[in-house]
């Protein structure tokens, strides 16, 4: 009885594990898809090493790990986490493996935003991700590079800021809230309009963008270190760049934007 | 049973019950040890804390009175109505506590929001609910009211009916029973009913990030600055964590002591 019920909690919790330790990438959920894919394909070029990828804000997978969570890969959406966790030596070094670029995700039916000027028209409801997170520190960027430009009137970074009525945890809670039509306009990356068909982007000019830099990186503690600096490599080769450039991302080796 | 018998099987209780006693202990105690008190006193005094603290108490006082107001009605018919339908009727009111409150914010927003089934002829009025502190207060009450109402009902039908027919054979009318008789009666019930539709609504997370957003002052409550503070300062999120346990502390042992004092069942 007591034996059967302990077989009962070990199997639910999973102590039928496979033979093989899995290899765990923490990844911004602005990855979902292309991961999801590049996971796929590595799995196939390394039989054996399955991949469990956790996706979340890249600040939150920050916090995660420097909380001991048994990450082997750190994939993030800006250098700021990457770099707060080298200085904690948590990680040594990291490449850029991918690079994105904001846009105004507006609702693909009767969209109220035709331009980023529209962003500041008075009763408009827009969406941000929070400060903390990489979106949102991008979004700050380029809402403050828009209204130094002169082109959009003096006043233009406090009328935007009066029609923002949330700052989201992550970039794609702002997506769903666009998608919704709850929200007029939210800046996203430009590979997450991809993702939902309801939403589609408006430009921000080339000029007053941010290049986003996706850095990858094996955790130091990482007990699968070998396995680790394969998938960074895979990453990094030719197989997954090609995955990252179908959803709409720009290569490492691609030139940069301004 | 023998006092040997009674001590050794409340030994074997004690040591069977405290698994989960330090399991629950443990992670509040740490809670507490986390923050010092001066950091804090100095978390507290923040704004982001401040205002979070004045909106959750402001969203939890008037979604608790709706819940007292709007379920007590309810939980009576459920106690003592004899209608077909009363089965689906308490189905219905019990799936709020068991389905995933972000589906709970989901569904919200399919109802009430911009483009929802309500919402939209809201919308041509010019009534936008999503994104406001109204947002904040209604998933609130689609999460907590069920509390309310569950423990309300139990309540009533513990009542006994001999005495509320007594007092209406005396000639008082339905509403003056129900005052002076049914609601004394099942006093502690809805007591412990009001506490526990507060503190669900003190800690409702995910059905507020869904339908209300997430924006300082407007509908960031305690659970949703723990949320945020988390992203950038781990000791600010303890602090404001401490802040939700001090207010649940505080609601219990006030329930405890209301419940104890006035609301004795009549002998």
């Amino acid at each position: 009885m007591a034996r059967s019920a302990l077989l009962a909690v070990g199997l639910l919790l999973g102590a039928a594990a496979p033979a093989e330790e899995p290899l765990r990438v923490f990844a911004a959920v602005s990855l979902t898809e292309a991961f999801g894919e590049i996971a796929g394909a590595f799995e196939k070029a390394h039989p054996g090493t399955p991949l469990e990828i956790s996706f979340a804000g890249s600040q939150v997978l920050r916090t995660q790990i420097e909380h001991g969570a048994p990450a082997d890969v750190f994939a993030s959406a800006d250098l700021v986490q990457a770099d707060a966790l080298r200085q904690a030596g948590t990680i040594t070094r990291y490449d850029v493996f991918a690079r994105n670029t904001l846009v105004v995700a507006v609702p693909a039916n009767e969209p109220k935003v035709h331009d980023v000027r529209d962003l500041a028209k008075p009763g408009l409801k827009v969406v941000v991700a929070g400060p903390a997170v990489p979106a949102g520190l991008y979004t700050l960027q380029v809402l403050a590079r828009l209204a130094g430009s002169g082109h959009y009137g003096d006043d233009y970074r406090s009328r935007v800021q009066a029609n923002i009525v949330s700052e989201e945890p992550n970039v794609r809670l702002v997506l769903s809230k666009v998608a919704l039509g709850e929200a007029d306009a939210g800046l996203v990356y430009e590979t997450d309009v991809l993702t939902a068909p309801a939403v589609k982007a408006v430009a921000i000019p080339e000029e007053l963008n941010v290049s986003a830099e996706y850095p990858i990186a094996v955790v130091e503690r990482s007990r699968a270190a070998a396995r680790a600096r394969a998938f960074v490599g895979f990453v990094l080769g030719d197989e997954a760049q090609a995955l990252l450039r179908k959803h709409g991302f720009r290569g490492a080796a691609d030139p940069a934007d301004p | 049973m023998s006092g040997l018998a009674r001590a050794e099987s409340s030994r074997g209780l004690w040591a069977a019950s405290s698994i989960l006693i330090v399991f629950l202990a443990v992670p509040l105690a740490s809670l507490v040890v986390a923050v010092p008190p001066g950091e804090l006193a100095a978390q507290l005094a923040s704004p982001m804390a401040l205002r979070a603290l004045a909106l959750t108490l402001r969203t939890t006082i008037i979604a608790t009175a709706l819940c007292v107001l709007l379920g007590t009605p309810l939980a009576y018919l459920l106690a003592r109505g004899r209608f077909r339908g009363r089965d689906i009727l308490d189905t219905l009111v019990d799936l709020p506590i068991t389905i995933p409150p972000v589906v709970g914010g989901v569904a919200l927003l399919l109802a009430f929001g911009r483009r929802g089934l309500l919402g939209r002829h809201l919308d041509v009025l010019g009534i936008q609910i999503g994104f406001t502190t109204v947002a904040v207060v209604m998933a609130q009450v689609f999460i907590a009211s069920p509390f309310f109402v569950k423990s309300a009902r139990a309540g009533f039908e513990a009542v006994d009916r001999r005495l509320e027919d007594a007092a209406r054979t005396l000639g008082a009318s339905p509403a003056h029973v129900f005052v002076t008789v049914t609601v004394p009666l099942a006093r502690p019930a809805l007591l412990s009913g009001v506490v526990l539709a507060w503190a669900r609504a003190l800690s409702e997370f995910g059905a507020t990030i869904m339908f209300a957003g997430n924006f300082p002052g407007r509908t960031q409550t305690l659970t949703l600055a723990v949320m945020t503070a988390l992203e950038s300062d781990l000791e600010a999120a303890a602090a404001i964590s401490m802040l939700s346990l001090i207010l649940a502390i505080g609601a219990l042992l006030g329930a405890k002591r209301l419940g104890a004092g006035r609301g004795a069942p009549v002998a």
